[in-house]
């Protein structure tokens, strides 16, 4: 192939001065963090900002989801049921594990198809693949942010008392969220490949909800086997802990559920650490070739 | 860029569920691979406005995709020094239920500013992109002008030293179509590096210092604009080899006793063409081998355009009858000299032999050869006549009576 350079006399034995850095092709984060954040949080934004303004209720429909939920359990549990749970404020443990699931449901439910949704974008731009499923939990996660608040609300209303404990919401939340991205990033860049990977994920949820001490509390299961086997769900260890520490001490703490022991207590800790790498690891290599594989 | 190559496993059967994964895991393996890019390689410098052309399929946008960092080379590596934005489609990220403001920060951000970047530009993004008034509207109520017209706005509000951009010139109305031509004309001012993808053989001339063709996958050639620009007429209206083969059982009619034996064309400077420059002489040929004698036959030839409008015919009869005797075995040739004044565009030549007076014909050789006129200034007509244009001041004011409106010099080539 000759290429004619009529401009300028590049001789092309010498080494070409300055033609700076290859492309690299597509790429899951990027050298550039800024970038990355920036993009994430205008895509959450924005998506956000269209469920919020969408319709006329706004947000008032997104708060609707969980309380039905909450209302509809409450009453079967304590009124139908004669469910009988010693713990203290268990109408607020209730709409904590219901909102908390919500957030994990939400968040991964809509990144498994996030990249083909936004296959526009994933074809004609160039930018960190990654911004896409974590945008989706970002925007999951600002919803968490005011149901939250819902829940602290509820808690005071209920006779809750504001206490030390809830310093540990920022960091409950975090490993929550943590847990939602790394889900998030794992079946976006499946679902690539394997349409059949959202049915799949429909059924684990399903599973998750009734599997994690959601609208019952651990200590109903009564076998502490199979309490400590539940509880290495990093979704219902996060629960358990928000429930001592946020609603009522007289929940067990993760730690005294595991029985006191600290090597069980990280166990959680360690698969949610586990998921993240392989995740990301994961998605790392397919993200040069989404944009081909959509 | 050096070497790139780029192909594209074509899935033959696409596997797409796990179940299917599980039952045939050896099945998946069954693609054909289709070279989009084959060893392209160019320098652009810095500062240049380069246009790469093609037809459909020549690999362009997966080129541009290459270089925008969407897909992955698959050999070859493409270096880049500077800040490049890539375009490869207007409005990415556009969602029609937010108005403009959110519009333009999601595509902004998208296209490489920062959000404080973007939303500091806004105002002169609207400006420029005259949607003041339709601010608060949700895009989804814009019209597909309005549309583009932001998009086209946000995408030279992004400063970067290199722009790709594909196919953007053929939006909105004259007017906005003009301040797009402005910002070209700017940008090229600014020394900025461009690489432009189109069809538009008139905007590749009018702004690129360098062209691109591409063809199938390869890199068929690089240079001057307006000589690559032949090029690509030739490719697009040259006869595909499938298409000569098929028109080799031609329409043919005629009484016999003479058979056409070849017939072709030769530019100025003698030599055969398959393709003829506008406004230069050229010439048409036919050979003739005659089967039996034939006293003062004639000769002619007509030439249609790709509509199949006759636009020209030249004959014999009225220039000089008396064309002489030829007995069977004798060979006649036949030329027809004019000055390319065609339309740029691909032409079929029927030439005919006819006893004399023009009534029988011995054969005729329907759109026997074709050529291409090439010239990438058409006017839509069906001739482009060399002609002088002047305007002159019939007012004869004072100069300084009114302001003087300077028109902006056309751009002759």
């Amino acid at each position: 192939m000759s290429v004619e350079t009529p401009t300028e006399p590049a001789p092309p034995a010498a080494p070409q001065p300055a033609r700076g850095p290859r492309i690299s092709g597509p790429v899951a984060i990027g050298v550039d963090a800024r970038r990355f954040f920036n993009l994430t949080r205008t895509l959450a934004v924005t998506e956000f900002k269209l469920r919020f303004f969408g319709s006329a209720l706004g947000y008032l429909w997104q708060l609707m989801r969980p309380l039905l939920l909450f209302g509809v359990l409450y009453v079967v549990f304590t009124h139908v049921l004669k469910f009988n749970s010693d713990s203290a404020y268990y109408p607020v443990a209730l709409l904590s594990g219901i909102v908390i699931f919500t957030f994990l449901s939400e968040a991964t439910s809509t990144a498994v198809t996030s990249l083909v949704d936004r296959e526009p974008l994933v074809r004609k731009v160039q930018f960190p693949r990654l911004v896409i499923p974590l945008s989706v939990v970002m925007t999951a996660l600002m919803n968490l942010g005011l149901n939250t608040i819902v829940v602290v609300v509820f808690l005071l209303l209920n006779g809750g008392s504001v206490h030390w404990g809830w310093l540990e919401i920022p960091f409950l939340l975090a490993l929550l969220a943590l847990f939602a991205a790394g889900i998030s990033t794992l079946l976006s860049a499946l679902y690539v490949r394997y349409r059949d990977i959202r049915p799949v994920w429909e059924v684990l949820l399903q599973m998750m909800f009734y599997g994690t001490p959601i609208f019952y509390t651990i200590d109903v299961i009564g076998n502490k086997t199979i309490e400590r086997l539940m509880l290495l769900n990093p979704l219902a260890a996060v629960i358990q802990q928000f429930r001592h520490a946020v609603i009522d001490p007289s929940h067990p703490s993760l730690h005294s559920a595991m029985g006191g022991n600290w090597a069980l207590t990280a166990v959680p800790f360690v698969i949610l650490i586990v998921l993240v790498v392989v995740a990301y690891r994961y998605f790392d290599k397919e993200a040069p070739l989404i944009a081909e594989d959509l | 860029m050096e070497n790139v190559s780029k192909a594209f496993r074509v899935p033959t059967e696409r596997v797409q569920t796990l179940k299917e994964t599980a039952l045939h895991p050896f099945r998946r393996k069954a693609f054909h691979e289709f070279v989009a890019l084959r060893d392209v390689s160019f320098d652009v410098a810095h500062g240049e406005f380069l246009g790469i052309v093609g037809r459909n399929g020549s690999g362009k946008s997966t080129l541009l995709k290459c270089m925008a960092g969407i897909y992955r080379v698959d050999n070859g590596g493409i270096y880049v020094d500077g800040r490049l934005s890539a375009f490869i489609e207007l409005g990415v990220g556009f969602n029609p239920d937010l108005p403009a403001r959110d519009n333009v920060l999601i595509n902004g951000t998208m296209l490489g500013l920062s959000p404080r970047e973007a939303s500091r530009r806004y105002d002169s993004i609207l400006d420029f992109a005259e949607l003041r008034e339709f601010e608060t509207l949700k895009i989804k109520n814009y019209s597909s002008g309005m549309l583009v017209r932001l998009a086209f706005s946000v995408m030279i509000h992004v400063d970067a030293d290199i722009l790709l951009v594909d196919e953007v010139l053929a939006v909105g109305d004259a007017a906005f179509q003009q301040k797009c031509f402005d910002e070209f004309y700017r940008l090229k001012d600014e020394n900025r590096t461009v690489i432009l993808v189109t069809h538009d053989m008139s905007a590749v001339e009018r702004f690129c210092d360098r062209a691109v063709l591409l063809h199938k996958g390869d890199m068929v050639s690089t240079g001057e604009p307006r000589r690559i620009g032949m090029e690509y007429l030739e490719l697009n209206f040259g006869r595909p080899e499938a298409a000569a083969a098929a028109a080799s059982d031609e329409l043919r009619s005629g009484i016999g006793g003479a058979e056409i034996v070849e017939a072709w064309f030769e530019d100025v400077t003698g030599a055969r063409a398959s393709m003829l420059e506008l406004e230069r002489d050229c010439r048409f040929a036919a050979r003739v081998r005659f089967t039996r004698a034939v006293d003062h036959p004639v000769f002619a030839v007509t030439l249609e355009n790709a509509a199949h409008d006759k636009v020209f015919s030249a004959s014999t009869q009225w220039q000089h009858a008396e064309t002489g005797r030829f007995e069977p075995g004798d060979e006649a040739l036949f030329h027809v000299q004019f000055t390319n004044v065609l339309a740029p565009g691909r032409y079929d030549a029927t030439p005919a032999v006819a006893l004399r007076g023009g009534t029988a014909s011995l054969d005729v050789r329907e759109q026997f050869v074709d050529v291409v006129v090439s010239g990438t200034h058409a006017s839509g007509a069906l001739l482009e006549l060399p002609y002088a244009s002047a305007v002159e001041r019939t007012d004869a004011q004072p100069a300084a009576a009114e302001p003087v409106v300077a028109a902006e010099p056309e751009v002759e080539r």
